[in-house]
């Protein structure tokens, strides 16, 4: 059983830096067809001020800074075999270009268990802020555990 | 964009290793069920199969290529099964209804070759 005094545990403010490359790599490897997501001059005349961070972006920038507190696979000792993505969510303040400095900041929200504890459930809410101090994205992520029966 | 109106649907794949290589660089995503056979096999897969991240990147590309990414305000999805290896995988979007003024509300999922729904979640997209 996943402790539930992780519940309301914050990480420490991760820092991460967006890259043009990056965005532009994220692209290529998702097929992207949109010349906004990988040209930026389209991206300009499309009124970005730089590349644009594609919606599901934040999610990578969050991998790429690992929290030290509230970590599931550290701190929080769970199992990476034994679990599946249950589900994703975002919501939308202000975009995210290429250039930024995102500052991430998550929050174990809940722990809770199904089928008498043979799944729990971690749900992850997570805040990117921008250089600015601004609110950019909120994203949400459930990770299921498969215990054995 | 009024109720019943279908997005165009967006279709990717068939997913090789050589896609959930660049996708796990690409996106950050380093766990080995997705890009190590004998990893995945070992935890009791078949072989490795795709990141959920990924449909729902493809997902993303059927809303921003239908409205500009700006107006998509919101959105969550299920991941209701694994997509395999090799699945072509079909994105489909129908706005299902007017939340208020300038808002309307899609319904959105990702279903493989096999028939099998893999993502279902929806949206509030501002119109």
């Amino acid at each position: 059983m996943i402790d539930p005094a992780f519940i309301g545990l914050e990480s420490e403010p991760r820092i991460v830096d967006v890259e043009a490359g990056q965005l532009r790599f994220f692209a290529k490897a998702t097929g992207e067809t949109s010349p906004i997501y990988f040209d930026e001059q389209a991206a300009r005349d499309a009124g970005h001020t730089a590349l644009p961070a594609p919606p599901t972006f934040v999610f990578s920038l969050a991998l790429a800074a690992p929290a030290q507190r509230g970590n599931l696979f550290g701190d929080m000792g769970i199992d990476v075999t034994k679990v599946v993505h249950g589900e994703q969510g975002f919501t939308y303040h202000r975009p995210i270009h290429a250039g930024d400095r995102i500052t991430l900041l998550a929050r174990i929200a809940d722990i809770y268990a199904k089928k008498g504890g043979a799944l729990e459930f971690v749900v992850q809410e997570t805040r990117a802020i921008n250089q600015h101090g601004e609110l950019c994205c909120e994203m949400r992520t459930v990770t299921v555990v498969r215990n054995a029966a | 964009m009024t109720p019943g109106e279908r997005l165009p649907d967006l279709v990717h794949g068939p997913i090789t290793r050589g896609t959930l290589a660049l996708f796990a660089g690409a996106s950050n995503d380093h766990v080995l069920f997705h890009i190590d056979s004998d990893f995945a096999r070992a935890a009791g897969m078949e072989d490795v199969f795709a990141h959920g991240m990924l449909s729902m990147a493809y997902l993303a590309q059927l809303i921003t290529h239908w409205v500009p990414q700006e107006r998509l305000k919101q959105w969550h999805v299920r991941f209701t099964a694994i997509t395999p290896l090799h699945a072509v995988v079909t994105c489909s979007g129908e706005v299902v209804e007017l939340v208020e003024p300038g808002l309307v509300r899609l319904a959105i999922r990702c279903r493989t070759d096999a028939g099998v729904t893999t993502l279902e979640g929806e949206a509030l997209v501002a119109i």
